[in-house]
């Protein structure tokens, strides 16, 4: 019994390493000296702060706006792609293969300053457009890759019975393939969603100068130091995420005791 | 019939497309800058030269290359120390607390890594919470210095790349038979000789795909050494950004990005000959 409680507690600690960032801001978010060094009032002052602070929200809702974009597109682009290129065999697909991998592997640096590059030599003016399609770049392949587990799991029987029975490539796809791999969309959409909140190093390079999302916003504080409405912000946020997580849970909660049941 | 070939089109075109425009001719136009010259006014003269290359070997590039590389291994090795015993004791876990814990290990990514950074700012600075406890406990009479150095830069790669290292580890620990570990204890291996003779050698591509996921990336986070390092120690990453943001010059920045480039792949290739598979980098 002793030997379980040390690794309770070695996970346990793990998990505080990596909320303790997070959870220090929360907590600041409700103190009332704006120095962040010792807690001197409970406030909610910069909650107030927050929704008079037109060009932080604007940020904010940028970069949702961005992240969602970027998701959706990303996830309809990739899904068609891991199933056309489970499907079909082509000219070309072991290069094109190969090519989808490289986003997932080289440093986030060099994608940024290629498509910076490219951007430039297109003269494509640099701005939330521009953010925007690089998320979609970055995304794609992890689509892919999340959607193309469960197709290599799924085996082509039930499509190919699908056929038998008289449906197109569109009603197979519609109501065959797409309900059983929902697992690895869903999947794959969350992954883009993610990667495209917590993206610096992209967003740093392919944004021009007048564009205002959350990380450059708060780059920009940092010398002066962030100020705690971004704490707010960050909390809310956070606030928002679990009850998503809450909800969801008990979703699934509720559908394994009906299951349990009947 | 003509129902389905519009299909194939219809999901092979748009990522045909995305390929080409996003990923292949981004990467064609670097290497190609990589070999022309720059001018003094920031832009580029169409004047083909290797003296770009030749450049990296400068001592005081060679210096950057140096020490980023060690940074990147002393992250990844601590990552490895933290992520094993974790992956490890939560794969003795029944199914569903396995899951809501890696759902778990995610989280933090959704709260962008620039504010979790500055939140270890808030957390280290001479005047921050750590050195003021310390200080009202009276453990220290002057502040430690915690940032602006090669300790702050460590634990920051560290910090914003552990989940790179836990979800890989995870689905390979996970993936062991439970009954190999405990044939090895009874067969009177001890706990530390289970670990280097059964644990490591079954769970090795998932080792070394988790050290490419935080190897790689903690070369190129700049953002990182500008916070917690202070701006006095330069990574690769902060070359590269320097050379196309503040010095203008793109050619030298694009060979610096190139040579990266093919340091990654050989590092890749070096996953694949081991067994790893492309499609399971990352572990998502």
């Amino acid at each position: 019994m002793k030997k379980k409680h040390y690794e309770n507690i070695i996970i346990f600690l793990t998990f505080i390493f990596l909320f303790l960032p997070i959870i220090v801001l929360v907590i600041y978010s409700f103190n009332s000296s704006k120095m962040n060094i010792v807690f001197e009032g409970f406030t909610l002052n910069w909650y107030k702060e927050l929704f008079n602070n037109k060009e932080l929200l604007e940020a904010f809702f940028n970069t949702i706006f961005i992240a969602v974009i970027s998701t959706i597109t990303s996830t309809v682009i990739g899904t068609l792609a891991a199933i056309g290129l489970h499907k079909y065999d082509f000219k070309g697909k072991k290069l094109l293969d190969k090519l989808l991998y490289i986003p997932i592997v080289i440093p986030e640096i060099v994608l940024g300053i290629s498509l910076l590059s490219i951007y430039t030599l297109f003269k494509l003016e640099l701005g939330i457009f521009t953010i925007l399609l690089s998320h979609i770049a970055f995304s794609i392949p992890y689509v892919i890759v999340s959607v193309r587990s469960v197709l290599n799991e799924l085996g082509t029987k039930t499509e190919e019975a699908a056929y038998d029975l008289g449906a197109n490539n569109f009603e197979a796809f519609f109501y065959v393939t797409l309900p059983s791999i929902a697992s690895g969309v869903k999947s794959g959409a969350l992954l883009a969603f993610t990667l495209s909140l917590d993206d610096v190093v992209i967003s740093y390079f392919t944004a021009g100068p007048g564009s205002n999302t959350l990380p450059l916003k708060i780059y920009s504080m940092i010398k002066t130091g962030v100020t705690p409405d971004v704490y707010a912000l960050t909390s809310l946020l956070l606030l928002f995420i679990f009850v998503i997580l809450l909800i969801s849970t008990l979703r699934q909660l509720r559908k394994l005791k009906k299951v349990s049941l009947s | 019939m003509k129902n389905n070939k519009l299909f194939k089109y219809l999901s092979l075109v748009p990522v045909s497309i995305y390929v080409i425009l996003l990923i292949a001719l981004p990467l064609i136009y670097i290497f190609i800058l990589s070999f022309l010259t720059n001018d003094y006014y920031g832009g580029i003269k169409i004047f083909p030269t290797l003296m770009n290359y030749i450049n990296i070997f400068d001592m005081v590039y060679l210096k950057v290359f140096f020490k980023s590389f060690l940074i990147a291994l002393v992250s990844t090795f601590i990552c490895i120390c933290i992520a094993y015993p974790f992956v490890i004791f939560i794969s003795k876990k029944e199914a569903r607390v396995k899951s809501t814990l890696m759902t778990l290990v995610m989280l933090p990514f959704l709260t962008n890594s620039l504010i979790r950074t500055y939140g270890w700012i808030v957390l280290l600075r001479r005047t921050g919470i750590i050195n003021t406890f310390l200080q009202n406990i009276h453990l220290t009479e002057n502040p430690i210095s915690f940032m602006y150095n090669n300790f702050g830069i460590i634990l920051g790669m560290v910090y914003t790349l552990l989940p790179f290292m836990i979800l890989p580890l995870f689905s390979s620990v996970d993936k062991i038979n439970k009954s190999v570990i405990e044939a090895s204890y009874d067969l009177g291996a001890s706990k530390i000789q289970t670990f280097f003779k059964v644990i490591v050698p079954q769970t090795k591509t998932g080792l070394f795909n988790g050290s490419l996921m935080v190897f790689i990336p903690s070369i190129g986070y700049f953002f990182i050494a500008d916070l917690l390092g202070g701006g006095k120690l330069m990574l690769i990453g902060n070359l590269i950004k320097n050379q196309f943001l503040t010095a203008r010059n793109w050619p030298f920045g694009a060979a610096i990005s190139i040579t990266l480039l093919l340091i990654t792949f050989l590092l890749v290739k070096l996953y694949q000959k081991i067994g790893g598979k492309l499609d399971d980098l990352g572990g998502f």
